[in-house]
């Protein structure tokens, strides 16, 4: 589409003629001011309100869309910026130039750029308007009784809790260091229901589908009687207003300015440079006043640096919250056992591992590295016992094996980095093949190690990594692990004899 | 360009590990735009196939096919209306569920730039075809406004050919749900702009899916009428 520009506003030319621009192109677009006399649209206010989307997603005639505008009510932003010549994607930030292409476009009638990033979420060219809200915000009723909640919270959680609570009240940042099996999510619940009774508009936005859909039910059954919307992709809830967002980070690309807290959780999940584009997103939704809660059990380098240095605000929950030590990983050599693999056989101390597990009836998952490796150990494995299977990210019958495991029909279980996070079996040991692999960071290792003991009837596990040739990486989580061990003792969250027995070495 | 500058590959965005050494000194060199592994799904139409469609052979029954020709295409022949209007139709791939993804990705979430995954392949294969006009099948106005590009025109451009837009659409696109009897007895969907120097000229039809044949059959039927010596066709996918 293109536009005209007149002195005080836009106004859209539909038919392709000289004197208009693609928005783009235009420098500085005109904002009509509020008119208050204007009887706006209030579904378009609720489906706007701290919204940035595209007209093909906006069910209202452009007639109506345009008077909103022209009577202050609706913001038009540039969907593709240049900064000096190069582009750059509003909405999610890209500026890799091999990240856009660009086409002979029958609505502009120009050669037109386009974000490949985000175009999963509808294409943005340099003929695309960000379409956003201007007017006030939808009023939303509070009830007097927000929580449905009753639980207890332990100490670590109790004191991480608080925080919370401070934190979104005083619109503040603040990072949540919680141990895997801390019970983060209980420790959001009062935070939650002090930025509801503010009236404050809060979103939860966390990396997978998976997870928003374990954490919905239970969010409703914490605050019955507030509207929660759910968002990942191709659920029905994209356009719904609600005081409580539960979303995929992805689907913070759809938000501008919208929240007064934003809870990020597993910030760390991502490879970097997608890491990179969340965290814009997150900013783009966010209201400039307003609180940043970070949930991770693996900070970066960068942020554990920040940390260690005060220049960044966190609390840590060093202990779960059965007040058993994290099983501290033990480091085995195993030789070049990729070159083993290509014969057909696995180093002896791995095979022994194995045995030891089946012969003493405990659950096992296996990490590898990369895929065809796994499925030669699955191959080498399988004589040992039928109940083994191997997953990976692409798997179709993924969910079917990891269900097998949680029933116990499976033994043992080989898989790439897909199941390092989210899922839990309460009673397993874990070891990671190749341990000195890139794929295996810090962050990646913490978590897979933080997969056993995480029941509390079951809070012991064994934690193997076998690897041909230390890594800082590897060192460095056992030193993360530790260290958190440490401060839960020193600050009474673990018991001492798991301490003393399991925490250190 | 730089020849230490990684690519990433255009389907999946994984680099593309440089197996190439030397060779891109070479200008024959092709540019790879795809990763090994994607390049793997992408299943190619090979063996035998129909002699007028171009379906494969392989995975159908005996009972779908008299001789050379599949029933469909039989059932087409047999009808005088329709008989040897479409000479031969060429498809490069299987519409497997990758290809269905990488498809829809292009034309319905309007990424043009994976129109250059298929560019080689089209290259060649008009290449080895003896043809005076490549016409894609058009869409129509609402539908290009929404989707910002033709598919069928992308094709050929991105793979170094002159598209010819001497077809228009009087109907829209929704055919999908028509029984096969219906489409064949529709009412002609195209329009041919008038063009004179369509007289004798053999003509390669593209776009993306081969689904009915009825789409790429009424076109043909329309520049057989007017003149065309000869139409064939070209899609992506079957
Ligand atoms: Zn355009
Ligand atoms: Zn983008
Ligand atoms: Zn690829
Ligand atoms: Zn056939």
């Amino acid at each position: 589409m293109r536009f005209l520009v007149n002195s005080n506003h836009l106004l859209p030319e539909r038919c392709l003629s000289g004197n208009s621009s693609r928005i783009s192109q235009i420098p500085i677009i005109p904002q009509p001011l509020l008119n208050y006399k204007f009887p706006f649209n209030p579904k378009l206010q609720l489906l706007l309100a701290g919204k940035q989307i595209l007209l093909d997603d906006i069910p209202f005639p452009f007639d109506e869309i345009q008077s909103h505008y022209e009577n202050g009510y609706i913001t038009y932003r540039k969907g593709i910026e240049y900064q000096g010549k190069l582009p750059v994607c509003v909405r999610c930030g890209n500026k890799d130039p091999q990240q856009f292409g660009s086409f002979m476009c029958a609505r502009c009638g120009e050669q037109c750029l386009y974000c490949r990033h985000c175009i999963m979420m509808g294409r943005i060219s340099e003929c695309t308007p960000l379409i956003g809200w201007n007017g006030s915000e939808p009023v939303t009723e509070v009830p007097d009784k927000i929580m449905g909640w009753s639980g207890t919270l332990s100490k670590g959680q109790q004191e991480a809790s608080d925080l919370v609570v401070e934190a979104i009240l005083q619109n503040k940042e603040w990072l949540i260091w919680a141990v895997c099996g801390a019970g983060k999510t209980e420790v959001l619940f009062a935070g939650i229901e002090a930025a509801l009774s503010a009236k404050k508009r809060i979103c939860i936005a966390t990396p997978r589908t998976d997870v928003v859909l374990e954490l919905f039910p239970r969010l409703k059954a914490a605050f019955p009687a507030i509207d929660i919307a759910a968002l990942y992709g191709g659920s029905e809830d994209r356009h719904v207003y609600a005081p409580l967002t539960i979303a995929t980070t992805h689907q913070l690309l759809r938000f501008y300015h919208a929240f007064d807290a934003i809870i990020l959780d597993e910030v760390d999940a991502f490879p970097y440079t997608v890491e990179e584009s969340l965290q814009y997103a997150a900013i783009q939704a966010r209201k400039p006043v307003s609180a940043m809660i970070y949930l991770t059990a693996t900070p970066n380098q960068k942020w554990q640096r920040e940390c260690r240095s005060g220049q960044r605000n966190f609390t840590t929950i060093p202990a779960r919250f059965h007040r058993h030590s994290l099983p501290v990983p033990q480091f085995k050599w195993c030789g070049n056992w990729q070159k083993l693999l290509y014969k057909d056989k696995l180093p002896p101390n791995v095979i022994q591992w194995v045995k030891s597990r089946l012969d003493s009836g405990k659950q096992a998952l296996l990490f590898f590295p990369h895929i065809p490796m796994m499925e030669k150990a699955l191959a080498i494995l399988r004589p040992l016992t039928p109940n083994i299977e191997a997953v990976h990210a692409e798997d179709p019958e993924r969910k079917e094996k990891v269900q097998k495991m949680r029933s116990k029909e499976l033994k043992l279980l080989l898989t790439t980095t897909i199941l390092e996070r989210g899922v839990t079996f309460p009673n397993i040991d874990v070891a990671v093949i190749g341990a000195e692999d890139i794929i295996f960071t810090e962050s990646a290792l913490v978590q897979i190690a933080g997969r056993a003991g995480r029941s509390k009837d079951y809070p012991d596990g064994v934690v193997t990594f076998f690897h041909y040739g230390k890594t800082e990486e590897m060192l460095k989580a056992r030193r993360q692990i530790l260290m958190m061990n440490r401060e839960g003792f020193k600050v009474g969250l673990l018991d001492r004899e798991s301490f003393k027995k399991e925490g250190r070495i | 360009m730089n020849n230490f500058q990684q690519e990433r590959c255009l389907i999946c965005g994984q680099f593309i590990t440089a197996v190439v050494g030397w060779g891109w000194i070479f200008s024959m060199e092709t540019e790879h735009v795809i990763c090994e592994a994607c390049e793997g799904k992408l299943e190619r139409i090979e063996g035998e196939t129909c002699k007028i469609c171009g379906r494969s052979f392989e995975a159908l029954a005996n009972t779908f096919r008299i001789g050379e020709i599949c029933n469909d295409c039989c059932r087409w022949e047999e009808d005088l209306q329709w008989q040897g209007l479409l000479e031969k139709n060429f498809s490069l791939f299987h519409y497997n569920d990758f290809l269905k993804e990488v498809i829809a990705k292009f034309k319905y979430r309007g990424d043009y730039i994976l129109a250059k995954v298929f560019s080689d392949e089209i290259k060649s294969r008009l290449g080895n075809m003896e043809a005076d006009l490549f016409i894609p099948i058009p869409l129509s106005e609402e539908r290009l406004y929404e989707r910002g590009f033709n598919q069928a025109e992308a094709l050929l451009l991105e793979a170094g050919f002159a598209p010819v837009k001497m077809l228009t659409r009087v109907h829209s696109e929704k055919q999908s749900k028509k029984s096969r009897t219906e489409r064949i007895h529709l009412p002609q969907v195209f329009q041919l702009i008038p063009a004179p120097q369509l007289q004798g000229r053999k003509v390669i039809l593209v776009d993306d899916i081969y689904t009915t044949g009825s789409t790429l059959r009424h076109a043909a039927k329309l520049l057989k009428e007017a003149g065309a010596f000869s139409v064939n066709s070209l899609t992506i996918a079957r």
